[in-house]
């Protein structure tokens, strides 16, 4: 799937939900049910430090693709580092590097992106971008 | 707003202070809002947004500058806020100095400390339950002079260990400074006895008086402290104001902390001479219009009658707690036998961020996190705490609420 295709999934998803407590009902799930990013990635170096919370992400370059896992110490913004992963992991560097991200606006979340909630979402979709425009970097030069 | 579930607290004015409060009236994702974040800012009654618009409107111009009449109803209006503060801290008017806020304040101590009375090998002693605005000036200040920072500790309920501190007095410390209420546990420190014990080593005390200020009365006459500092926006006041208070002798020995107009008596390019205190440490044009604005937060606050807030605050403070504790799983972060209304918590395993949220969605604001009391948190062994902080507008429905907003969240956060 695109990173589009990803996003309208999401959007979909989200719809059936009557209120908040069921959307965040299932952000939570999402945190439980996010695969741990494997320990010895859950290093000082790849740590995205909020103010409130923090995030672990790493990334890794398979068969052209970006690969990103991630963690954190709170469940809903694990939850939602987890949709932000499903969006935009396993897709090549440009696609990532040029992604319109409109999910998280769309779904009704578009304040857990505000710098002042600092939860380490904003840094995190940050460091994605950056990571892309990296990688797409050195496949240019090579 | 109704209080019907603890009827034993009972203020009859508390609907007309609300009235004072529009911003309390308002619905924040469709519920009705719960302001419980008062330790990082109160809000303001209208008599502190009119007394800003009237000066605005109708008098702004310069202080201490000009002849001409608006200037000089600007400087009287000026002045008047000072002493409204020197009335309302028990100081003489010429002991206050405006500043931007307690961090201002307590930085233009620690400038002046570490420009004239620190020296190598000298210390200063803080306590655990800091604020960061009251560690780090210190720290760049003994880093610079190679002198010390000792820190009183504190024990499990979050109390300062008095005997530690009154065995780090010695000589070599200049200064203590410390919170008179700790903003992260809501500790009320037994400041009378921390002067009394430094004043017998003839060692200064400094109080970071920004979450006591709005809270319990203040009379530094009384207390003989030597310095202490509040925020305006703390005590429902605008931000960007704020206040040192220094004991007569003192100001007149330290040194300016910036320099520029309105600080000077005389300048040539060879030497300047200072005006004096306070307005050798109030260089350049101040905040005007929040000066006035806190003066006008002072009169609301003296109005009502702080022995009054006092009184409905601990009750409500008590009501709090009672409730909280219901609550499963809930372990109180400082839980000291003299306290004020801002309570720390955690639930189980559950992230402060993670609450806090879910209140936000319930209309009820919190802080979570550090509180900018990182030192604090390692002590306590977490990564922050929810911290709910009450103010005299609060009510007892605004408790249950709150209560069961957190109810709400852990059965959400499963």
């Amino acid at each position: 799937m695109t990173i589009k295709e990803q996003q309208d999934r999401i959007i979909e998803d989200f719809e059936v939900f009557g209120d908040w407590m069921e959307k965040y009902e299932y952000i939570i799930q999402l945190g439980k049910d996010l695969p741990l990013i494997d320990p010895q990635y859950k290093t000082d170096e790849n740590l995205i430090r909020g103010c409130q919370s923090k995030v672990w992400l790493h990334a890794e370059l398979k068969d052209g693709k970006l690969h990103f896992t991630a963690d954190s110490d709170a469940v809903i913004t694990k939850g939602l580092v987890g949709l932000v992963i499903q969006v935009l992991s396993d897709q090549a560097p440009k696609d990532i590097a040029e992604a319109d991200i409109y999910f998280i606006d769309a779904i009704g979340l578009t304040s857990h992106l505000s710098p002042t909630r600092s939860n380490g979402l904003l840094s995190m979709l940050k460091q994605i971008k950056l990571y892309a425009i990296g990688y797409q970097m050195k496949s240019m030069q090579n | 707003m109704e209080t019907t579930t603890a009827p034993h607290i009972v203020w009859p004015e508390l609907e007309l202070i609300r009235n004072d409060f529009p911003i309390l009236k308002q619905t924040v994702n469709g519920k009705p809002l719960v302001y419980l974040d008062n330790g990082a800012t109160t809000q303001k009654p209208v008599q502190v947004l009119r007394a800003m618009q009237d000066y605005y409107t109708g008098y702004n111009s310069n202080v201490h500058r000009g002849v001409h009449t608006l200037s000089q109803q600007a400087t009287s209006a000026y002045e008047a806020a000072r002493h409204q503060v020197a009335h309302y801290i028990g100081a003489h008017n010429h002991e206050v100095v405006f500043t931007k806020g307690t961090t201002d304040a307590i930085n233009l101590v620690a400038a002046g400390f570490r420009k004239e009375f620190l020296h190598e090998g000298d210390e200063i002693i803080i306590s655990a339950m800091e604020h960061h605005s009251n560690i780090v000036p210190w720290q760049l200040a003994c880093e610079e002079k190679k002198a010390h920072l000792k820190v009183v500790p504190v024990n499990d309920n979050g109390e300062l260990d008095m005997e530690a501190f009154a065995s780090m007095l010695n000589p070599r410390v200049k200064l203590v400074s410390i919170a008179w209420i700790s903003n992260t546990l809501g500790t009320i420190n037994p400041v009378k006895d921390i002067i009394t014990l430094a004043h017998e080593q003839g060692i200064p005390v400094l109080l970071d008086a920004a979450q006591a200020a709005g809270h319990l009365p203040l009379k530094v006459h009384e207390l003989d402290v030597d310095f202490l500092a509040l925020s305006g926006h703390k005590v429902y006041g605008p931000t960007g104001i704020g206040i040192l208070y220094g004991k007569e002798e003192w100001l007149n020995k330290l040194p300016p902390y910036q320099g520029g107009g309105d600080m000077i008596k005389h300048v040539t390019f060879e030497k300047t001479t200072y005006a004096e205190p306070p307005l050798k440490f109030e260089a350049g044009t101040p905040a005007i219009a929040e000066a006035i604005g806190l003066g006008a937060a002072l009169a609301y606050i003296t109005q009502t009658g702080i022995h009054k807030i006092m009184a409905y605050e601990h009750q409500l403070t008590a009501y709090a707690l009672e409730q909280l504790r219901t609550i499963d799983g809930l372990r109180l972060v400082g839980d000291a036998k003299e306290r004020s209304g801002a309570i720390s918590f955690l639930i189980g395993d559950t992230h402060p961020s993670d609450v806090g949220v879910l209140l936000d969605q319930q209309g009820i604001a919190v802080r979570t996190g550090h509180h900018c009391t990182q030192p604090l948190m390692d002590r306590f062994e977490c990564p922050g705490t929810v911290r709910a902080s009450l103010a005299f507008y609060n009510t007892t429905a605004e408790i249950d609420r709150l209560v069961e907003g957190v109810r709400k969240a852990v059965t959400l956060l499963g």
